[in-house]
């Protein structure tokens, strides 16, 4: 921090060399009310003005990249006109604070209030006690949506995890590697939501005789079969679903292995093959303990990604033919009776936070934190 | 230390990520303390409704209508200030270059439709009004009212729906900048008694109907029906026999689809209200509406049953079971309009007269196509009709608001789309002689013929029946994952869900 303010150049200020600075202090207040003044202004504008939305988003786009960059080159320049003792007690909470205060406000507080609303009837003040969660772990809608969001979390993580190295690992003694890897990877470069409609027309279907517009019932009635309605047929068509993440998560999952493989030390597998270890020895002995890590936190990951797929299956399914998730329940739930929904969000939560801890700990370990 | 302290942080950001990001976003709510004040779901409707609506119909297209009324063109000299002050200061001028947003589940076609319809008061008054469709209307428009994001006005095909929205005390009433002998002369008493509901405790005009679509209606191939010598039928025996003519030719009754996003299910309760009109008292169905008669009585039951009969009888439906729900239900009716005909008859309200132009382009109602009334089952219940609408109610008030709801008081406000064909004018200042469809003017009539009417029941339900547990029972039950008591259960366990 000190190494930055060293930096930048210094420019005398006539008769303030070298002493503390009471002058710098107040201009950088100024400064710092002029850009708080500026930002309220600007959110002002964009709460209440009637300008085309193109020139809206513009404006919106500068006042948050604008405001951000100036509230913290303004704040800066007030911390480092302070003394050095309190600069360097200041400052990080300078930069850290601000977004610190956003999340806490826009996540937070929601959360501790959808905690709060879990225990009410409905929209109402009426206490309802554990009614709300009871039912969340009783009625038979939620019974499926937790048997479903099961199934998720095991073939959905299993399946990127398994691909992603196997690919992985393939690509790596491939020659066309990054074609390859590329390929794979691509699928994570659409949103959930259009994932969800392109594979809804692979899924298509249509009766017997007629020409088939999805990729897979073609196939099917191609080679003599009948045509079948894979998403809306339970419980198979749960995989079918799952199936659309693997497609876009593997390549996620592809891309951190690959990048782990390559640190593999060549000297290990090659003692390793001199003292006689098979390929597949050399896999599970040495390459899969070296990446451990790695596959720990993709894992990890992957698994938050399942317990919280909500897209895939709205956009697919709308949570019919049994394929409701916990996810959507809530989302169908919460607006006829906010308490119940509230209480599938806090179960929800709570099943994520286990899965959550571990990888946070995994990234420690890592250094990544 | 500071190491710790931060790996906490973290923690404590990502997992509060977790749920804000699964829509803690939206913790607006208990800021408006839905009253405790128990309001029974949707009391208003068909309870209420009497049989009396016969007499004067909905659509008036009898000659009650004062016929200096009828027929008016924009610019005519229609007083505007008996509807409200701000619709003939729209048309003043006065609103010119203000926007108006609108959100509701019509797209495509119904989407075209009414966008030319409107035109023409865009360009009168200078106000700008903008359609929003979407698949997903009926959670998304929660999500709006509750994030304090609402359009300005909302279509509701489901009164039930409304009401559910109306009671969080974000829908304005309508009665306030409606003037109240104009809702009075222009509309029959039961549309303002659907549309009436609880809000904060109070009961307020929560929308005004905008249009209204038959229900109890079977579609046909007009020409390929009458050369295979099909009679329409005229009784439930007809109409069984009429389908085991059509399946020992070799062909295929019915098409049916269900598929609709996450309202996926809800064709299927038109058919369960048409016959429970069909096998039940008018008293069983108006309870059943309130939630009073259960799902899991023997009355519900014996009209799934029917019901059953023909939709999970493979040899009636086109495609079976399979594609009864991996079909979308607009695109359900298209293979009627192949040559020969996959399958000869669809239930379903007249708005689909637009999804038929969409799957063929071209087809003339009368000609390609045509309907008849879904034959009623025991005759000791008349001939009743199943009827649906669309309330339009407003969110913010502003003038140019007030003007646009008080124009879809009026039948100007529905001319060009009843015009385009697909919909009925439930107002009293109609034109017979807009209905440029004879279908829509037959609709029209069996409206006002048949010896009893209804609303849609799903849509008079609150929604986490109504658009909730309702379609998705109906679904797993079509799609085989669950028995009829199961998924008769499964739903009536909705009513649980309401909100008190």
């Amino acid at each position: 921090m000190q190494g930055a303010a060293e930096l930048r150049p210094q420019r005398p200020i006539p008769g303030t060399e070298g002493t503390a600075a009471p002058g710098r202090f107040l201009i950088a207040l100024l400064a710092l009310i002029a850009v708080v003044a500026a930002l309220w202004l600007g959110f002002l504008f964009l709460r209440d003005n009637d300008a085309p939305q193109l020139v809206s988003a513009l404006v919106a786009i500068l006042w948050g990249v604008g405001g951000i960059a100036a509230l913290f080159t303004t704040a800066n320049m007030l911390v480092e006109s302070l003394s050095n003792k309190w600069r360097s007690r200041v400052q990080p909470y300078i930069f850290v604070g601000p977004a610190v205060a956003i999340l806490a406000w826009f996540l937070l507080i929601p959360t501790i209030r959808t905690l709060f609303q879990s225990f009410f009837l409905g929209s109402s003040n009426n206490f309802a006690g554990l009614e709300n969660y009871i039912k969340a772990f009783t009625s038979r809608d939620m019974l499926q949506a937790f048997q479903n969001n099961l199934l998720w979390l095991v073939a959905g993580t299993a399946g990127c995890v398994v691909l992603g190295l196997l690919i992985a690992v393939l690509a790596d003694r491939s020659r066309f590697e990054t074609l390859a890897k590329a390929l794979i990877f691509m699928p994570m470069a659409i949103s959930f939501v259009g994932a969800g409609v392109i594979w809804k027309f692979m899924y298509a279907r249509q009766p017997e005789g007629e020409p088939q517009i999805g990729v897979l019932n073609a196939i099917v009635t191609g080679l003599g079969g009948q045509p079948q309605a894979w998403i809306q047929s339970p419980p198979w068509n749960n995989f079918f679903l799952i199936l659309v993440l693997i497609w876009m998560q593997t390549g996620f999952a592809l891309v951190i292995f690959s990048a782990a493989l390559k640190g593999v030390p060549e000297e290990m597998l090659e003692a390793a093959r001199l003292d006689g270890a098979s390929e597949i020895q050399a896999f599970f002995r040495i390459i899969i303990p070296f990446i451990q890590g790695t596959i720990i936190t993709v894992t990890t990951t992957i698994a938050i990604f399942t317990l919280k797929i909500f897209d895939v299956v709205i956009v697919m399914t709308g949570g019919q033919f049994n394929t409701d998730v916990v996810a959507t329940q809530f989302y169908k739930n919460y607006f006829n009776n906010p308490g119940y929904g509230s209480a599938i969000a806090i179960v929800l939560f709570v099943a994520v936070l286990p899965v959550m801890i571990y990888n946070l700990r995994e990234f420690r370990k890592q250094e990544g934190f | 230390m500071y190491r710790k302290r931060f790996n906490l942080l973290a923690l404590l950001v990502t997992s509060s990520m977790v749920l804000a990001s699964c829509g803690g976003t939206t913790a607006t709510p208990t800021a408006t303390t839905a009253p405790a004040v128990v309001a029974t779901a949707t009391t208003a409707p068909a309870g209420e409704t009497p049989t009396a609506m016969m007499a004067e119909s909905p659509t008036a297209m009898a000659g009650e209508t004062p016929s200096a009324m009828a027929g008016q063109t924009p610019g005519g000299s229609m007083d505007r200030t008996k509807v409200g002050a701000e619709l003939s200061e729209a048309y003043a001028g006065k609103y010119k270059g203000t926007k108006v947003t609108m959100f509701g589940p019509f797209g495509a076609e119904d989407e075209i439709k009414f966008n030319n319809s409107i035109k023409d008061f865009e360009a009168a008054t200078g106000i700008d009004i903008q359609y929003e469709g979407s698949k997903e209307f009926e959670t998304t428009i929660n999500v709006r009212a509750q994030g304090g994001n609402p359009p300005d006005i909302a279509d509701f095909p489901q009164p039930g729906l409304m009401a559910s929205v109306a009671k969080t005390g974000k829908i304005l009433d309508a009665s306030k900048f409606i003037n109240e002998a104009w809702l009075k002369e222009n509309y029959n008493q039961s549309f303002i008694d659907i549309a009436t509901v609880d809000s904060g405790g109070s009961k307020i005009l929560g929308g005004i109907f905008q249009r209204v679509n038959g229900k109890s209606l079977v579609w046909y191939p007009k020409k390929a029906f009458e050369e295979a010598g099909y009679k329409i039928p005229q009784t439930w025996d007809e109409m069984k026999a009429l389908m085991d003519e059509i399946v020992a030719d070799g062909d295929t009754p019915w098409c049916i689809g269900i598929e609709s996003g996450t309202a996926t299910g809800w064709p299927a309760t038109d058919w369960m209200e048409d016959i429970m009109l069909r096998t039940t008292s008018l008293e069983n169905y108006d309870k059943w509406t309130k939630g009073e008669l259960p799902f899991t009585s023997p009355e519900v039951k014996k009209a799934a049953e029917v019901m059953s009969d023909i939709w999970l009888n493979d040899k009636y439906v086109y495609g079976g079971r399979k594609q009864i729900v991996s079909t979308s239900f607009g695109d359900s009716p298209a293979p009627m309009f192949q040559d020969p005909p996959k399958c000869y008859m669809h239930r379903q309200g007249n708005f689909i007269t637009s999804f038929f132009e969409q799957s063929k382009p071209g087809v003339k109602g009368g000609t390609d196509y045509d309907f008849f009334y879904l034959p009623p089952i025991d005759a000791q219940y008349g001939k009743p009709f199943l009827f649906a609408g669309d309330v339009m109610s407003a969110f913010n008030d502003r003038p140019e608001v007030r003007a646009v709801m008080q124009w879809f008081t009026t039948f100007e406000g529905v001319k060009g789309w009843v015009q385009a064909g697909g919909a009925l004018s439930p107002h009293n200042d109609s034109d017979p002689s807009a209905y440029t469809s004879s279908v829509d003017a037959r609709v029209a009539d069996l409206l006002r013929s048949a010896t009893s009417l209804r609303f849609d029941g799903s849509d008079l339900m609150p929604g986490a029946v109504g658009s909730n547990s309702f379609w998705k029972g109906m679904t797993n039950y079509i799609s085989g994952s669950a028995t009829l008591d199961q998924a008769l259960e499964e739903i009536q366990a909705g009513w649980a869900n309401v909100q008190k």
